[in-house]
């Protein structure tokens, strides 16, 4: 059964455009049929990270507006056969995608691909909840840093409230992602540890993705890190997430971005 | 670097988690609910207002939120009527 997943913060700029682009390459990479979603309507940028910019005819206002099928919107990806991308719209505002329009999409969606990945835009307004809206498990991308854990503790509440598997009474299955963590600051009390944030906003953790210049790299060039630099420490953190989303039990260790990973070794421990 | 300014930078993820903690143990209470500090605030300042002129600039307010308590202050500076001139 097609499972949607939805990459939301409250906070712009902590990652969710990264993880999005690389949870759904991994998943992908994993043979599952996957479709990442932008949700950024008026500000997308999901095409760019997944380097299928030049490649946007339609978009997801165009189709729940009419003017285009769901099938003619969606882009597959050119290095990973299982991975498509549906882009948002760039020169409209978020007031163009309606509730029943976004409901039909996903209903779309999930006869297509195994994972829908919904990548939420920033903030708590309407293109955020209406990202969450049809959620069945939701990534919470944290930054160690008071103001993303603040905005993540709002979001959190709307996870519990505005989403339709709330509103029926279901608990929402929320997971952790902790973002741009270096381990070296945290041991030295620079920086919240995970154990710090874990226990403020009491959601399971998914995984740690450490500080990494290969995350900009990615960007850059426009393929998801899991796809360009797969033996990086983000890119492996990101794969043991993915594994972990599909229910395997991954021990998870802090990743460092020096190869030997000294700390990932004294702070081996297990994902929740 | 002294070793003061050592010591503070060190106990800096500390000072953000206990911020955390304090913060949002008071916007869960508050969030979709009104909060009890402000709405004591407002009335306070409206049944001022029924018997005096008060000048809002002269009002101020403090609010600490704290883990197990919170404080409201409001110092009002009331007018006095106006003084009466006394004859010689």
């Amino acid at each position: 059964m097609a499972k949607v997943l939805v990459v939301t913060s409250g906070k712009g700029g902590v990652g969710k455009t990264t993880s999005t682009a690389a949870l759904g390459a991994a998943l992908a990479m994993s043979g599952r049929k996957v479709c990442v979603v932008d949700f950024d309507v008026g500000l997308r940028n999901l095409d760019l990270v997944m380097g299928a910019e030049r490649r946007v005819v339609f978009d997801i206002v165009n189709v729940i507006q009419g003017d285009a099928k769901l099938s003619q919107a969606i882009i597959r990806d050119k290095r990973i056969e299982t991975l498509h991308l549906l882009p948002a719209s760039q020169t409209r505002d978020k007031d163009a995608l309606s509730a029943e329009g976004v409901a039909r999409v996903i209903r779309e969606l999930r006869e297509k691909f195994d994972w829908v990945i919904c990548d939420s835009p920033a903030g708590i307004e309407r293109g955020a909840t209406l990202a969450m809206r049809h959620a069945d498990i939701a990534v919470v991308v944290t930054n160690p840093e008071v103001s993303s854990v603040r905005d993540s503790d709002r979001i959190i509440g709307l996870l519990d409230s505005k989403t339709e598997k709330a509103e029926r009474g279901e608990r929402m299955d929320k997971r952790l992602l902790l973002t741009r963590y270096d381990s070296g600051r945290a041991a030295r009390g620079e920086m919240l540890k995970t154990e710090d944030v874990l226990e403020i906003l009491s959601i399971p953790l998914l995984g740690i993705i450490p500080e990494s210049q290969d995350v900009l790299k990615a960007s850059n060039l426009g393929t998801p890190v899991t796809v360009g630099s797969p033996t990086s420490a983000p890119a492996r953190a990101y794969v043991d997430a993915a594994r972990r989303l599909i229910g395997e039990k991954v021990d998870l260790t802090l990743p460092d971005d020096r190869r030997s990973s000294l700390f990932g070794k004294l702070f081996g421990r297990r994902a929740a | 670097m002294s070793l003061l300014s050592l010591f503070s930078r060190k106990a800096s993820a500390g000072v953000a988690r206990d911020r955390l903690q304090i913060l949002l143990s008071h916007e869960r209470t508050t969030t979709g609910r009104s909060d009890l500090v402000a709405i004591l605030r407002e009335e306070i300042l409206a049944v001022i207002a029924k018997h005096v002129t008060v000048d809002r600039d002269k009002v101020q307010v403090k609010m600490d939120r704290g883990e197990s308590y919170s404080t409201l202050e409001v110092d009002i500076e009331i007018p006095l009527p106006a003084p009466v001139k006394m004859a010689v």
